[in-house]
């Protein structure tokens, strides 16, 4: 068993809600909510969810751009959290970033060669002709000619900034990228083109990626290992193969009937949700996803009890009490208004049956 | 065959830019049936946004429709209608869903207040008229305690909950055709596939047309019957949606559909469409796709193809119709020969 690149655990972000005059505290969002998982050297979790459900946030944490409120985000075997400013920039090196939007990332008044040669003079790890060459090859690398070192991002395509974005981050020779939906603003041509060099460039350098995005067809596609997330918790996490073929948490299964499946002969059955994601400043009691849940064997032992995210297969993590098999046992269902006992629900879902 | 409610000839949309003349809608001819439900598909600046705007005539200079364009809706021509007259058709018989419901609504008025102004312009009669007929649209879109919400304003409602009351707004006067332009790609999953419902439910209950503007190929695939694809400033692909998905002509389609990650597909790589859109102010020689087409050969780079008609209601605008066995001979495209 290896040990995991980076481990998060319990991580919490309560956002204030402030009131009056004087901002006094008056509640909080709870954007996420004790979230809990690894990620293995050279391996790709991908966190998926709805907007708000906290995936973003956790990101940003573990970048140690939002500080988190509780928990430990331990890289490499050190805490993140208890790392001091500059400690935490020397550790950026191996932690790096691709932002969504290639539009406002890359700054407007920087040549592109200026751009990715930054963080290897803030590293100190080139300069002069050196760091030129090695700008040079970072370009070659993710497929544009060397020629462009000295235009401005405003020159470039969506798709071609998402490069330069991503020979930033390589600069610094990283081991792990967070990489914040890298692709959702691409066109499917485009979003094609650069998945595929994510994915060369991990194969040739044993990175790591965190690769959050709501486009659950494309982290099926890339990530190695799914997490997803709703109202800051993490409901689900299997690997890529499992959770798309066996979702067991109702709130995965709705998501996925949800996909729109590019075949009109399909046949499909989807599993409509009702209403929209409660607010996270005042979250459901028990299950967060009990009130929207289908599940049959949905009672009031849901609202009740907040379900662990516990193994029901190997592997597979899932936050259910009513998807067998559970710790949280029967009678203590029963004590807490339970009236129905745990069952094994599969609605079929399509292109997968 | 009856006379269809729109049919578009030769629709020209310029803009006269400084950096030149951008064809962005360059000579689209189709149609659309009563009733029915077509998909106009395209990546950004294949000119699919530009056409929508065109149909309702909210083309601002430097753009222009240019003579010779034919928009024929109802048995009048729009591109000849003046001001005064566009207005009496846009929001009453033609109306518009937007891709963001927040920038769509007037966040100083009430929902209920906008979606009464529209029946008050087209339809006058008494405030308290136009209140209750907001009321039960507002009701029709599936918004709960609708007389409450009505006096909400808009950033009170969730994104969901803000689509419905655009899409309320669009219906509120019965239109005969709805254009939805990616009316679900501001949404989440979960609340797409509601809205797609709606919209859909909505059509069947009151008979409207719909022409559904989108990039997203499983949308297309689970509303419309009939496709229509574009790329730089043309139709390329025309076909009922069932073949368009099972026997693709156009290879900027095929390239698309392959582009595709799909749920539930093994997981192989994908395959990709090298190089980017041209841009509307130099659309290339010949066929506007052959130097990123695995397919073209000195022909696709001298001749412009027409719209070939290669089946019942499939057309493509590719020489392959012409020449099918070029299809064995796939190979690098001119534009990764080039580049370095």
């Amino acid at each position: 068993m290896t040990t995991p690149l980076l481990s998060v655990r319990d991580l919490r972000k309560y956002f204030p809600i402030k009131k009056g005059v004087f901002g006094r505290a008056a509640g909080a969002v709870r954007a996420v909510d004790g979230v809990s998982f690894d990620v293995m050297p050279g391996e790709t979790l991908g966190l998926v969810g709805e907007s708000g459900c906290g995936k973003s946030t956790t990101g940003r944490m573990i970048l140690r751009l939002i500080e988190p409120t509780a928990g430990s985000i331990e890289f490499d075997g050190i805490n993140l959290v208890s790392l001091d400013g500059g400690a935490m920039r020397a550790l950026r090196r191996k932690i790096q970033v691709i932002f969504q939007d290639p539009f406002s990332s890359l700054n407007p008044r920087m040549t592109v060669g200026a751009i990715i040669r930054e963080g290897l003079t803030i590293h100190k790890l080139a300069e002069g002709a050196a760091a030129d060459g090695r700008v040079r090859q970072l370009l070659d690398e993710v497929g544009m000619r060397a020629e462009y070192m000295s235009r401005y991002p405003h020159e470039f395509s969506g798709g071609q900034r998402q490069r330069i974005g991503i020979a930033r981050a390589l600069a610094v020779e990283p081991s792990f990228i967070v990489c914040d939906e890298p692709v959702s603003a691409l066109d499917v041509s485009v979003q094609a083109q650069v998945i595929n060099l994510m994915q060369d460039l991990q194969r040739d350098r044993g990175l790591a990626y965190l690769f959050i995005a709501h486009d659950l067809s494309v982290v099926e596609h890339i990530a190695d290992r799914v997490a997803v997330m709703y109202l800051g918790k993490i409901v689900e996490l299997a690997t890529a193969n499992d959770l798309y073929r066996e979702p067991l948490m109702p709130y995965t299964q709705a998501l996925l009937s949800a996909v729109p499946v590019p075949d009109p002969a399909a046949r499909k059955t989807r599993v409509v949700l009702h209403g929209d994601v409660p607010s996270p400043a005042n979250p459901p009691s028990g299950c967060v996803f009990h009130p929207r849940c289908q599940h049959p064997a949905k009672d009031a032992a849901c609202a009740a009890i907040v379900p662990p995210l516990e193994e029901k297969a190997p592997g597979h993590l899932v936050a259910c009490i009513k998807q067998p098999p559970t710790r949280v046992e029967w009678s203590v269902q029963q004590a807490a208004g339970g009236n129905k006992p745990p069952e094994r629900y599969l609605p079929v879902l399509a292109g997968h049956a | 065959m009856a006379e269809p409610l729109l049919r578009v000839h030769e629709l020209r949309t310029y803009f006269y830019t400084e950096g030149g003349i951008a064809r962005a809608v360059d000579g689209v001819s189709f149609e659309i049936g009563a009733g029915e439900t077509v998909g106009l598909v395209g990546e950004s600046g294949s000119g699919k946004s530009v056409t929508a705007l065109s149909l309702l005539r909210l083309i601002r200079p430097p753009g222009r429709i240019e003579s010779g364009s034919e928009i024929l809706f109802d048995g009048q021509n729009l591109v000849a209608l003046d001001e005064r007259a566009i207005r009496a058709v846009r929001g009453a018989r033609i109306s518009m869903v937007f891709q963001e419901p927040m920038t769509a609504l007037n966040p100083v008025f009430t929902v209920g207040d906008q979606i009464a102004e529209v029946v008050r312009v087209h339809k006058g009669g008494s405030r308290r008229e136009a209140w209750d007929r907001a009321i039960k649209m507002l009701e029709t879109v599936g918004i709960p305690s609708p007389a409450q919400r009505a006096d909400e304003y808009p950033h009170q409602l969730s994104g969901g909950m803000r689509q419905r009351v655009v899409i309320a707004m669009a219906l509120v006067m019965n239109p005969a055709l709805v254009i939805a332009d990616e009316p679900t790609t501001a949404l989440d999953v979960t609340i797409q596939a509601q809205i797609l419902e709606l919209l859909a439910a909505l059509q069947r209950q009151f008979g409207t047309s719909v022409l559904l503007i989108t990039h997203d190929l499983g949308v297309v695939a689970e509303t419309v019957s009939r496709v229509l694809v574009m790329y730089g400033g043309e139709i390329v692909e025309e076909a009922p949606v069932r073949e368009l998905f099972s026997s693709a002509h156009h290879p900027y389609t095929e390239g698309l559909l392959n582009a595709m990650p799909r749920v539930g597909q093994e997981r192989e790589r994908l395959e990709t469409i090298p190089g980017t859109v041209p841009p509307p102010t130099a659309w290339p020689n010949g066929c506007r796709f052959h130097d990123r087409c695995p397919y073209a050969w000195d022909r696709c780079a001298a001749e412009h193809p027409p719209l070939y008609q290669i089946g019942a209601g499939h057309a493509s605008r590719c020489h392959l119709a012409d020449e099918p066995e070029r299809r064995a001979e796939k190979h690098e495209p001119l534009v990764t020969r080039t580049s370095a």
